[in-house]
């Protein structure tokens, strides 16, 4: 029980810093790089909450992919490689309280709506699993319960990828 | 503390989403508006994946996948606008994309 609690702050503190460094960070490639860091940590609460397909896909569909897009979108803006001092509005006090703002707001209400209560561990966990795993279970219900949602998301996919094409190509 | 909270995870998913505003409304790079995006939907993974647990439900879970499939595409098309933008003016510095300002 304490063990999963350990594993969780860790994995929080890790988020928390390293997404402030992302919004904060002077260098885009640095922030490119600490963004890996909040995604991987990420991936380690799915795993805590028992979700471990979504933590593989996080790791081969974020890390794999989006950080690699990232990094290339960031070369072909030729963003400066190394400190800039322009990459923050000078206004950014105004988005601050905007977030401290909002974030009193939801934990106010988490905390009233949801108080004390109990996430069931991994190892009691009330979901289904086949062999100890609930991957079969996630398959099972993308291709039954939710086939028609799962087709539109292939269609948006080929959609993005010509739309980006068409975007992004030179004539 | 021998026993995990819902709270945990709901109060960690609220402040990746407000670090993820602030980057939206702070920054001035367009491509780390974009990440600031990302971290937002990563927030929203993590409270549907709470939800799915706390009511053994494997739905959060799947739902997650589509919101994953659903950035993956968002960033495909967000960066060609990005590049686009760029090849015209030669900048991605959001302060100069003011045309639409009154």
């Amino acid at each position: 029980m304490v063990a999963q609690n350990l594993f969780f702050y860790a994995f929080a503190a890790v988020i928390l810093f390293s997404a402030l460094r992302v919004v904060t960070s002077q260098n885009v490639v640095h922030a490119a790089l600490y963004l890996v860091a909040v995604l991987a940590s990420v991936g380690a609460i799915y795993v805590v909450l028992a979700a471990e397909f979504v933590a593989a896909t996080q790791v081969l569909v974020y890390i794999g992919a989006i950080i690699v897009l990232f990094l290339f979108g960031i070369m072909l803006t030729r963003a400066k490689i190394g400190r800039d001092q322009d990459l923050t509005h000078d206004s950014w006090i105004g988005a601050a309280f905007t977030g401290l703002l909002l974030f009193g707001v939801m934990a106010y209400s988490l905390i009233d709506a949801f108080g004390w209560t109990r996430t069931p561990l991994p190892a009691d966990t009330r979901i289904a699993t086949i062999n100890g795993s609930n991957t079969a279970t996630v398959s099972d219900s993308i291709f039954s319960q939710y086939l028609v949602p799962f087709e539109a998301v292939s269609v948006l996919l080929l959609s993005a990828l010509v739309g980006a094409i068409v975007l992004a190509r030179k004539d | 503390m021998d026993d995990l909270l819902l709270n945990q995870f709901l109060l960690l998913g609220a402040a990746l989403f407000c670090i993820g505003v602030y980057g939206v409304i702070a920054r001035r790079n367009a491509v780390l508006v974009l990440m600031s995006i990302e971290l937002i939907l990563n927030s929203v993974n993590i409270n549907l994946i709470a939800f799915g647990a706390i009511h053994g439900s494997i739905t959060g879970a799947v739902f997650a996948l589509f919101v994953i499939a659903v950035a993956a595409a968002e960033v495909g098309v967000g960066l060609a606008l990005v590049l686009l933008i760029y090849r015209n003016r030669k900048s991605v510095d959001l302060n100069d994309v003011a045309e639409m300002k009154g």
